[in-house]
C-alpha cells in the first residue's frame, strides 16, 4: 500500500510537468490549429528566465573590506552583490535564496512576449499551410532557439537550486497514519505539484468564467462564426498564444531545481508532451491534463522493482505502449473532440 | 536507356558522372592553401554523403510520394546497421551477407511498424512512427543490450565466431569489412601537383549502391505504382471512392523506404563495424526529415542534395574557429575584424546547427519546394532552359 502511494506521489510531479506543457500544446491547437514543436523550446526558455535571474541577482560588485585582510596583510577584497546595496544584506540573501520563485513574476512578462512575438513573427504566416509545413517550420524554430540558449549559456546543465525553506524532503506517510520512514517526499515536488494545479485551475477558471474565456472557446468551436459576430477572434487567439507560452515557461521555472535547466531539456519533454496530448484527444483541455497526470503516474508505476523484475525495460517504453494502444482503439484519444484531427 | 526517358538517364547519367569524379570535384583547393579546410574529399565524409544520400532516397520515396511524414525513420537505419555488424560477427567480414541481411531484417520491421502506423494519417502517423523508433531506442539502449551492446554499442571482438571467414587476422588482429578480398578501408592516392586525390574502396562501393538505388527510386517515381502513391498523396478519399484501396500501397511504400535506411545502415556498418543505439534516436530521424526538405520533397535529386549540404555543413562549417576566421578577415583594420569576427563567430564551429536551423527554416517559409526549387528560380530569373537536371526533376509542392 505504501509503495502503491509513493509511486502515485512520485507520478505527480512529472505527470504535472506533462500536463502543463501539454495544456500549453492543447490550447495553440484548439485556438489556432498549429502543432507547435516549438513549445518544448518554450518550455526551456523559461527555465533559463530563472537561471538568468538569479544570474542577475547575484551580480556583484568588489568592496575592499578594511577591517579584514588576505593572506598578504594587504585589505581583503569583498564581493557584494548589488542586491545587498538596495535591500540590505538579509533581505538580499532572502531574494536571493527565493530567486526561483521570484522568477516566475520575471518570465511571466518575458514568456507573453517571446509567445506573441512567435505567433505574430512566423506562426501566422503558417495557418493556410498544411499541418506537416507547420511541423517543420516549427521543429526548425525549435532547433534555433536551443542553439541561441546553447550559445549564450553553454552546454552544461547549469544547477539552480529551490530556497532553503523547500530542500529535503519530509516523511508524507507519518502524516497520514503509515509507519514513519515508509514514504518520503521531497518538499519541492510537492511545491511543484500544488503550482502545477494552480495553474491548471487558474487557466481553466479563465476559460470558463470571464467573458474573454467565453469568446475564446466559441471561437474554438466555430472561429467564422465569431468572426461573423463583429469580434476580432485573431486578436485573442495571439494573446492565447501569449498564454500558453507562458503556462510553458512557468512550467520551466518550476522545473529547474527538480532538474539543472541544461539547452535540450525542451526537446526531452518535447517528444512526451506530444505523445501526452494525442493521447488525451487532440483539441481537448481536460484531455490534456488527465493524460498527463496519468502517463506520469504510469510511468513511475512501470518504475518499480516489482514491475521491472516481471517485464524487463517497461519502464522506458510504457508510455509509447500506452499511446499506440490508445491511438489504435480510440482514435480521438481519452477525451478527444468528435471533427477535431479525426483522420 | 534503362528503361527511362531521355531526361530520367541524362540525369542517372550526371549524377553518375558526379559521383564517380567526386574526390577530384570535392577537393578543388590545393593541400595547405587557405582554403584546404573546404575540401570535402576525405573518404569518410564522402562515404557518409552516399549514405545518407540513399537514407534520404527513401525517405523521400514516403513522404515526397505519400505526404506521410514519418518521424521515426532512424529506426530502420539503426536497426540495418545491427544487423550487418551481427553479420560481420557470426559469417564472415564479406559485406554482401550483411548488406543483405540488413535490408530485409529492416523490411521485415518495417512491415510490422508500417502495418500498425498506417492506420493512422496525418499528425497521428507522425507520432506513431515517433512512439515506435523511441520504443526502439529506449529498448536497443537498456533491455536488449545482449543483442545491442547497450550503451557501449555493438562491437567485433576477437572471438567472434565468423563461421566462413577467419575470426582474426594473420596478425591476430580484428579483419575488416571487404568485398571479396577488396578491404573497404582501402584508398588509392594520387599526388598531383599540390593537389592529393584519395581514391577509397568503400567510397566507391557505396557510390555503386547508391547509383542503383538511385535508379530504383526513378524507377519507382516513374511506374504506375508510384502514380498510385502521389494519388494517396494528393487525395486519400477520392482514391477510396475509386474503389482503390490505398493501404496497400503506402505500406509497400513505407516498407520499399524502411528496406532503403536499412540499406544506408548496413552500409553504414560495412564502413566502419560498429553500431549504436544513438542512430536511433529521434533527432536522427529529424536529421533525414531536414535533408529531404532541404533538398526538395518529391523531386528525384533534391533527397541527395540536401543529404550533400547537411553532411558537408556539419562536417566543414563545424571544423572553422575563430583563430581560422581572423585569418580571413585580416586584411580588414582591426576594428572592423573584429567586429565581423564577433558577428560570424556564433554560427561557426560548435554553433554549425543554428546556421542548420536558420537555412531550413528560411527553407520552409520561402522554399517549400527546397533547393530544387530554388534553383528552377534561379534558372527561370535568367530566362534560358537550364540543364535537364531541374527540369527532369518535377517539383511538386510540399505536403
Amino acid at each position: 500500500m505504501d509503495a502503491i502511494i509513493l509511486q502515485i506521489l512520485n507520478g505527480l510531479d512529472k505527470g504535472s510537468a506533462y500536463a502543463l506543457i501539454a495544456l500549453g500544446l492543447t490550447l495553440i491547437f484548439g485556438t489556432l490549429g498549429v502543432v507547435n514543436f516549438a513549445h518544448g523550446a518554450l518550455f526551456m526558455i523559461g527555465a533559463f528566465c530563472a537561471v538568468t535571474l538569479s544570474k542577475l541577482l547575484k551580480l556583484s560588485h568588489t568592496v575592499i573590506d578594511e577591517t579584514r585582510t588576505d593572506f598578504l596583510g594587504n585589505p581583503l577584497k569583498v564581493e557584494v552583490p548589488y542586491v545587498y546595496d538596495i535591500f540590505g544584506q538579509s533581505t538580499g540573501d532572502a531574494i536571493i535564496d527565493w530567486a526561483v520563485p521570484l522568477s516566475i513574476l520575471f518570465a511571466i512578462p518575458i514568456m507573453i512576449l517571446v509567445g506573441v512575438i512567435m505567433e505574430r513573427g512566423l506562426i501566422k504566416h503558417f495557418y493556410k499551410r498544411p499541418h506537416a509545413d507547420q511541423i517543420l517550420v516549427t521543429f526548425g524554430l525549435a532547433i534555433v532557439l536551443q542553439e541561441i540558449i546553447k550559445y549564450y549559456y553553454g552546454a552544461n546543465p547549469i544547477p539552480t537550486p529551490a530556497p532553503q525553506a523547500f530542500v529535503g524532503s519530509f516523511d508524507f506517510g507519518a502524516l497520514v497514519g503509515f509507519e514513519p520512514g515508509q514514504i518520503i517526499y521531497p518538499y519541492w515536488r510537492l511545491v511543484y505539484f500544488t503550482f502545477a494545479a494552480v495553474i491548471i485551475g487558474a487557466v481553466f477558471a479563465f476559460l470558463q468564467f470571464t467573458t474573454f474565456g467565453m469568446v475564446v472557446r466559441a471561437g474554438m468551436a466555430d472561429r467564422e462564426t465569431v468572426g461573423l459576430l463583429g469580434i476580432n477572434i485573431d486578436k485573442r487567439f495571439t494573446i492565447m498564444f501569449g498564454l500558453a507560452a507562458a503556462v510553458a515557461g512557468l512550467a520551466g521555472v518550476m522545473y529547474t531545481p527538480i532538474n539543472s535547466p541544461n539547452y535540450h531539456m525542451g526537446m526531452d519533454f518535447l517528444v512526451l508532451s506530444f505523445v501526452v496530448v494525442v493521447v488525451g484527444g487532440m483539441g481537448s483541455l481536460p484531455g490534456a491534463v488527465l493524460a498527463g497526470f496519468l502517463l506520469g503516474i504510469l510511468e513511475s508505476f512501470a518504475s518499480m522493482r516489482e514491475v521491472i523484475d516481471i517485464i524487463p525495460g517497461i519502464n522506458q517504453v510504457i508510455i509509447y505502449l500506452v499511446a499506440i494502444v490508445i491511438l489504435l482503439t480510440r482514435p480521438r484519444g481519452l477525451m478527444g473532440r468528435k471533427g477535431v484531427m479525426e483522420d | 536507356m534503362f528503361g527511362l526517358d531521355k531526361k530520367d538517364a541524362s540525369l542517372l547519367l550526371i549524377v553518375a558522372a558526379l559521383v564517380a569524379f567526386a574526390p577530384f570535384l570535392l577537393n578543388p583547393f590545393p593541400e595547405g592553401s587557405a582554403m584546404a579546410q573546404f575540401n570535402a574529399g576525405y573518404p569518410d565524409l564522402m562515404q557518409r554523403f552516399v549514405i545518407f544520400g540513399i537514407f534520404a532516397i527513401g525517405f523521400n520515396i514516403l513522404f515526397g510520394l505519400t505526404g506521410y511524414l514519418s518521424f521515426g525513420h532512424a529506426a530502420f537505419l539503426g536497426v540495418g546497421s545491427y544487423a550487418a555488424v551481427w553479420m560481420f560477427k557470426l559469417l564472415s567480414m564479406n559485406v554482401l551477407p550483411a548488406i543483405i541481411l540488413a535490408v530485409i531484417t529492416s523490411g521485415i520491421f518495417a512491415l510490422v511498424i508500417g502495418y500498425v502506423s498506417l492506420r493512422r494519417s496525418g499528425i497521428y502517423f507522425s507520432i506513431l512512427t515517433l512512439a515506435f523508433a523511441q520504443m526502439s531506442f529506449a529498448l536497443a539502449y537498456s533491455v536488449l543490450t545482449p543483442i545491442t551492446g547497450g550503451e557501449t554499442g555493438l562491437q567485433l571482438a576477437l572471438d567472434d565466431p565468423r563461421i566462413l571467414g577467419s575470426a582474426t587476422t594473420a596478425e591476430g588482429n580484428i579483419p575488416v569489412p571487404g568485398l571479396f578480398g577488396l578491404e573497404m578501408r582501402d584508398s588509392a592516392e594520387l599526388m598531383f601537383g599540390n593537389w592529393v586525390f584519395t581514391f577509397n574502396v568503400g567510397y566507391y562501393f557505396a557510390a555503386i549502391v547508391m547509383l542503383l538505388s538511385f535508379y530504383l527510386a526513378i524507377r519507382i517515381f516513374r511506374s504506375p505504382f508510384g502514380m498510385m502513391l502521389r494519388a494517396v498523396k494528393s487525395n486519400q478519399q477520392r482514391l477510396n471512392y475509386t474503389g482503390l484501396n490505398p493501404r496497400p500501397y503506402t505500406l509497400a511504400a513505407f516498407v520499399i523506404s524502411g528496406m532503403y535506411a536499412g540499406l544506408a545502415g548496413g552500409l553504414m556498418a560495412s564502413m566502419d563495424p560498429l553500431a549504436g543505439a544513438e542512430r536511433m534516436f529521434w533527432t536522427a530521424s529529424g536529421e533525414v526529415v531536414l535533408m529531404t526538405i532541404l533538398g526538395g520533397v518529391g523531386t528525384l535529386i533534391g533527397p541527395v542534395l540536401g543529404a550533400g549540404m547537411i553532411k558537408y555543413m556539419e562536417n566543414i562549417i563545424s571544423k572553422i574557429n575563430s583563430d581560422i576566421l581572423h585569418s580571413w578577415f585580416a586584411f580588414l583594420p582591426d576594428g572592423l575584424e573584429d567586429l565581423i569576427v564577433t558577428m560570424i563567430y556564433p554560427f561557426i564551429g560548435k554553433g554549425w546547427h543554428l546556421t542548420l536551423g536558420i537555412v531550413f527554416m528560411l527553407v520552409v517559409i520561402f522554399l517549400p519546394g527546397g533547393l530544387v526549387e530554388g534553383g528552377q528560380r534561379v534558372a527561370k530569373l535568367f530566362g534560358r532552359k537550364k540543364a535537364d537536371e531541374t527540369k527532369s526533376a518535377k517539383t511538386e509542392p510540399a505536403e
